[in-house]
C-alpha cells in the first residue's frame, strides 16, 4: 500500500451529559453518568487553594488537604487507610493554587461504604498533632529532596524569580522549607474551619450511577452540613522584572536544565483558546516548531516544550527542557529565535490545521476514565466556565483563526521580558551564556533560594 | 479468598485472536462507548536480544522507528497521527518494544498503514544523518533520566546485581554512551531484518471499529508483509529460584538521603507460582494501609516513601522488589535494618486473610480502572499474547488473584523472602555532595 488511506466519516462525540442540582446547605453536586464499566469516581471540589493560604503560612492549604485522612472521631489514620483499601480504593486529596481536590475512585457496590468515609474526612477530621508534625516533615524532606533534582529546582527557581517577591506565586503552592516549617496542627484545623463548608464545596460524581442516586446520597451525608467556611479574595501575581538570566549552579552536572518563559495570563483571558492553539503550534506538541528545532534538527536535546499554567491569576508561560552542558547558548537562542518567529508571522493553514485537528481530535481520549471526566468537570467548575463548554469546545478550537494565532503570539509571547533560568555546570555555562544578549545575570548557588529568605 | 465485588467478577471484554498466514498475531477487542481506536504493537524484542558491545541498541532502534519508512518522511509519523486528532509513543523493555497509537475511530486505517509501512519497508528510508540525530537525542535521554537524576543508574545496576552477566537481563537496557557511540547503520538493517517481523509481533486492536472491515484491512495492509527468517535464540534464561545467597551493592551518589532496593528472586511473570508473589507484593508496599507503608512511612517515620513492584519478567525468573527511600538524616543502616525486619516478620508469621483481602480489593478496583482506557487495554492484550499466546487470559487475571488462600501467600513469602534469595541495592548520600557542604 503506497497511499495514504482516505479517513471516513468522523463519528459523532459528546461529553456525558452533566445534571447539576444544589442542597438547601449551599453544596452544589454535579453528576456525569458513565456507564461504560462497573466504576464510579467522587470527587470533592473545594474552595481551598495554596493562593488562599494565610499570611506567614504557605503550605496551609496543602497540608491540610495531605492530613485530612489522619484521623476522625471515629477512626485514627491507620484505620481509615485500611478501611478505604478494603474497599478497593484509597482516598486522596491535595492542593492546588485555586483550590483542593478530594477524591476516590470505587467498584458501584462498594460506594455507599467508601462515600460515608470519604463525608466524615472531609468534614470532621481531627487533624492529630503527631500525624500533622509527620506529614509536615514528609513535606520538608520532599523540599530537601528537591534541591538534588535538576527538574523539580528548575521549575521552583523558575516562578521564585519571575514573581515579585511579594507574589504568593513566587513560592511554592505547598510551602518553602521555612514557612512549612513553623506548621502546626491548629493551623491545619484553622483552615479547615475557614475554608471546608458547604458553600465552598461542589460535589462531583462520575461514572455508573444515575443522578438521583448519587443526589441523595450527597443529601444524605452532606445536607446537614453547617459551616461559616467562606472562600478568600483572589491574589495578584506580580512580575518581578524583565529579560535577565539566572544560573543556578551545580557544578559536574552533565546536562544544563532550561526554563524560559514570563508570567502568562489568567485563565479568565478572552484569548485563552487562542493562546492554546497558539501554543499547540510552539511547543505544545511533539510536532511543534521547538521540539522539532532543539530534539530533531539540532539534537540538543531528549524533548522540549512550552505550556502556559492556567490558573485564576496570571500562571507562568514556560518553556522547559534538557540540553547538553556545550550547546546551553545555542539552545537558548533557538528558543528565543522561535519566540519572535511565531510573532512575526502567522502559521500556514496547515500548521494551523495540525493544531487545532490534533486538539479536536483528542478530546474525546482524554475523557475516557471516570477520574478524567471529574477532574474536567472540576476545572471548569473552579473556572467558571459556560455550561456549554465541554460540547462547544472541539467546535469552537476548529474556528481560532491563523490571525487569531498571530495576534494570541504578539500580545502573549514577549522574548523582551523572557527569563532564563539555567540549572548547570557554571564553568561551562556561565561564558556561553554571557556572550549572549540576554540581560543582566547571577549565579546563584543550588541550596541558595532567595524566596527562603526573610 | 472471597469477595463482594459482583461487578467485576462479571466483566469480562469481547477478545477475537487470528493469525496470518505471515505469522503476524492479531487481537481484536471491540468497545463502541466512544467514538476512538487503538492500535498497539508488540515487538517480541528488548535489549536482552542485543548483541554483545551494543548495549542500547534496542531502544535507539525504537527511535529510528519514527524516521521514517519508505512512504513517510522524519517525523512524518508523529505528524500524520496528531494531525489525525491521535496520540502515540513506543517504549523499549527488557524482552519487548512497543509502539501504539490511539485515534479517533474514522482514522484506524491511517495507523495501519504507518505500522505496516515501517514493519514492511522501513530501511529504504534509514540514513547516516538520522541515525546520527537520533544517537545524540539518546544520549541526551541517559543524561536526563539516569546520569542527572537523582538515584538514576538504580535502572542498570538493579538488573545487573540480580542477573548473572552472561544473562541477557544483565546488561543496561538504556546503553552505555560508547555502545550508543559504536551503533552502524548496518546494525540498524540487521536488527530489523532479524526481529521486526509480522512472525515476530502482535497487533491488537481495541475501540470502535467493525470486525469485518478491521480484518480486511489488517490483511490488506499487513497481509504481503515477508515472514521472517527466524532469530537467533537467546543465551540460556533459566536461573535458580533463589540468588543463593545475599547480594549486597553499595553506591554513592549526589542525593539527599539513602534508598533501598531489596529484591527477591521470583518465578516468570504469568506462570501459576507467580500470582502468590505478586499479591504478597501488594501485602507488602501498595497503598498505605500495607505492611511496609505502616511501619516504616507511617509508625516509626524513618522512610518517606515505599514502593513494591515486580518487572513483570516472562523468561527465567521475575523480581519483586522493595523500593524504600528514607527520611533525610536516617542511615543506610537503619533504613535496611527497619524494611529487613518487617520482611522478616513476614516469613516468621505470615500473612493473614485481612490483609489479603485489602491486596485484592485493591488489585480489583485497579484492574478495571485499567480496562477504561482503550490503549491500556490494548498493552494488557498484547503483553498477554505476545507472552503467552494467549490474550483471553486477561480475563481470567482477577481469577487468578482470587483463587488465593492467605496460606499459598505465606508459603511463597517462606520459599522467596529468606536471607538466601536477597539482593540489596543502597544508595548513599556523597560525602562531598553540595547539598551536605551547604548544610554544614
Amino acid at each position: 500500500m503506497t497511499t495514504r488511506p482516505i479517513p471516513g466519516a468522523p463519528r459523532p462525540y459528546e461529553f456525558p451529559d452533566v445534571a447539576r442540582t444544589a442542597l438547601p446547605n449551599g453544596v452544589r453536586v454535579v453528576v456525569a453518568p458513565v456507564r461504560r464499566l462497573p466504576l464510579v469516581t467522587v470527587l470533592a471540589l473545594v474552595d481551598a487553594g495554596a493562593s488562599t493560604d494565610p499570611p506567614g503560612a504557605d503550605g496551609a492549604a496543602a497540608l491540610t488537604a495531605r492530613t485530612l485522612a489522619e484521623g476522625t472521631a471515629t477512626y485514627d489514620g491507620a484505620t481509615l487507610a485500611e478501611l478505604f483499601e478494603r474497599l478497593g480504593t484509597s482516598f486522596e486529596a491535595a492542593a492546588d493554587w485555586d483550590s483542593t481536590v478530594a477524591r476516590l475512585t470505587v467498584t458501584p457496590d462498594r460506594l455507599d461504604a467508601a462515600f460515608a468515609l470519604f463525608a466524615d474526612v472531609l468534614r470532621a477530621p481531627t487533624f492529630p498533632d503527631a500525624d500533622v508534625l509527620r506529614l509536615r516533615d514528609e513535606r520538608l524532606a520532599d523540599l530537601q529532596h528537591q534541591l538534588a533534582e535538576p527538574r523539580g529546582l528548575a521549575d521552583r527557581r523558575f516562578t521564585g524569580a519571575l514573581y515579585a517577591p511579594s507574589s504568593r506565586y513566587a513560592r511554592p503552592a505547598g510551602g518553602g522549607a521555612r514557612a512549612v516549617g513553623s506548621l502546626t496542627a491548629s493551623v491545619t484545623r484553622a483552615f479547615h474551619t475557614a475554608r471546608y463548608g458547604p458553600t465552598t464545596t461542589t460535589l462531583i460524581v462520575v461514572g455508573d450511577i444515575t443522578p438521583e442516586a448519587a443526589h441523595a446520597l450527597v443529601v444524605e451525608h452532606f445536607g446537614d452540613w453547617r459551616s461559616t467556611a467562606e472562600t478568600a479574595p483572589p491574589i495578584a501575581a506580580v512580575a518581578a522584572g524583565g529579560r535577565r538570566v539566572v544560573i543556578v549552579a551545580k557544578p559536574d552536572a552533565p546536562q544544563t536544565e532550561l526554563r524560559i518563559g514570563h508570567v502568562g495570563v489568567p485563565r479568565s483571558h478572552p484569548d485563552h483558546l487562542s493562546i492554546v492553539v497558539m501554543n499547540a503550534i510552539l511547543g505544545g506538541l511533539f510536532s511543534s516548531r521547538i521540539n522539532l528545532n532543539l530534539r530533531e534538527r539540532h539534537a540538543f536535546t531528549y524533548g522540549a516544550s512550552s505550556g502556559y499554567d492556567w490558573r485564576r491569576a496570571a500562571g507562568p508561560f514556560v518553556v522547559s527542557t534538557a540540553v547538553k552542558s556545550e550547546v546551553t547558548d545555542r539552545a537558548v537562542e533557538e528558543i528565543l529565535r522561535e519566540f519572535e518567529a511565531i510573532r512575526e508571522t502567522a502559521p500556514s493553514a496547515d500548521e494551523l490545521a495540525l493544531a487545532t485537528d490534533y486538539l479536536a481530535g483528542v478530546f474525546p481520549i482524554r475523557y475516557e476514565t471516570t477520574a478524567a471526566v471529574a477532574s474536567a468537570i472540576a476545572g471548569a467548575t473552579v473556572f467558571g466556565l459556560a455550561e456549554d463548554w465541554f460540547r462547544t469546545y472541539r467546535d469552537r478550537v476548529r474556528s481560532v483563526s491563523s490571525t487569531e494565532v498571530l495576534a494570541a503570539a504578539r500580545a502573549h509571547v514577549d522574548p523582551s521580558r523572557a527569563l532564563v533560568v539555567a540549572i548547570g555546570d557554571p564553568a561551562v555555562i556561565e561564558p556561553l551564556l554571557g556572550r549572549l544578549d540576554l540581560g543582566p545575570m547571577v549565579v546563584q548557588p543550588a541550596t541558595y533560594d532567595p524566596t527562603e529568605t526573610e | 479468598m472471597t469477595s463482594t465485588d459482583a461487578a467485576s467478577h462479571a466483566l469480562q471484554i469481547p477478545i477475537e485472536p487470528f493469525t496470518l498466514a505471515n505469522g503476524l498475531r492479531v487481537v481484536l477487542s471491540e468497545d463502541h462507548a466512544t467514538p476512538i481506536v487503538a492500535v498497539n504493537l508488540w515487538y517480541h524484542v528488548g535489549s536482552a536480544n542485543e548483541r554483545e558491545g551494543r548495549t542500547g541498541f534496542a531502544h535507539l532502534f525504537e527511535h529510528m522507528l519514527f524516521q521514517g519508512s519508505e512512504h513517510v518522511g522524519a517525523n512524518e509519523h508523529f505528524e500524520l497521527i496528531q494531525r489525525a486528532g491521535g496520540t502515540l509513543n513506543g517504549s523499549t523493555w527488557l524482552d519487548r518494544t512497543n509502539y501504539f497509537e490511539t485515534l479517533p475511530a474514522h482514522q484506524l486505517e491511517l495507523a495501519l498503514w504507518l505500522e505496516a509501512d515501517r514493519m514492511g519497508r522501513l530501511l529504504p528510508a534509514m540514513t547516516q544523518e538520522k541515525l546520527d540525530t537520533q544517537r545524540d537525542v539518546v544520549k541526551n535521554e541517559r543524561r536526563w533520566s539516569v546520569d542527572n537524576q537523582p538515584y538514576g543508574t538504580w535502572w542498570e545496576r538493579l538488573p545487573a546485581l540480580c542477573f548473572p552477566a552472561e544473562h541477557p537481563f544483565h546488561h543496561s537496557l538504556i546503553g552505555s554512551m560508547e555502545h550508543l557511540t559504536a551503533a552502524s547503520l548496518e546494525d540498524v538493517a540487521e536488527f530489523f531484518r532479524t526481529y521486526y517481523t509480522p512472525d515476530n509481533a502482535v497487533l491488537t486492536i481495541v475501540g470502535d471499529f467493525e470486525p469485518g472491515a478491521a480484518r480486511a484491512a489488517i490483511e490488506r495492509h499487513f497481509g504481503a508483509i515477508a515472514r521472517g527468517a527466524g532469530k537467533p535464540p537467546l543465551p540460556a534464561m533459566d536461573v535458580a529460584p533463589r540468588f543463593g545467597g545475599w547480594r549486597r551493592e553499595t553506591v554513592e551518589d549526589a542525593v539527599v538521603s539513602p534508598r533501598l532496593f531489596l529484591a527477591f528472586r521470583i518465578p516468570p511473570f504469568g506462570a501459576e507460582a507467580w500470582y502468590a508473589p505478586s499479591l504478597l507484593g501488594s501485602v507488602l508496599g501498595t497503598g498505605d494501609g500495607s505492611r511496609l507503608q505502616r511501619a516504616l512511612v507511617r509508625e516509626q517515620a524513618i522512610a518517606s516513601s515505599v514502593s513494591v513492584f515486580t518487572f513483570d519478567l516472562s523468561k527465567g525468573s521475575d523480581l519483586l522488589v522493595c523500593d524504600v527511600t528514607a527520611r533525610p538524616g536516617v542511615s543506610a543502616e537503619a533504613l535496611e535494618r527497619a524494611v529487613v525486619a518487617e520482611v522478616d516478620r513476614v516469613l516468621r508469621d505470615g500473612v493473614n486473610a485481612d490483609e489479603c483481602a485489602r491486596a485484592l480489593a485493591l488489585a480489583e478496583t485497579s484492574w478495571v480502572e485499567a480496562l477504561q482506557s482503550a490503549a491500556s487495554r490494548a498493552d494488557r492484550l498484547s503483553q498477554y499474547a505476545t507472552y503467552f499466546g494467549d490474550p483471553a487470559r486477561l480475563n481470567s487475571e482477577l481469577a487468578r488473584y482470587r483463587q488465593l488462600t492467605p496460606d499459598d501467600v505465606t508459603r511463597a513469602a517462606r520459599a522467596l523472602l529468606g536471607e538466601d534469595n536477597r539482593a540489596s541495592l543502597i544508595y548513599v548520600p556523597r560525602a562531598e555532595s553540595p547539598i551536605d557542604q551547604a548544610a554544614a
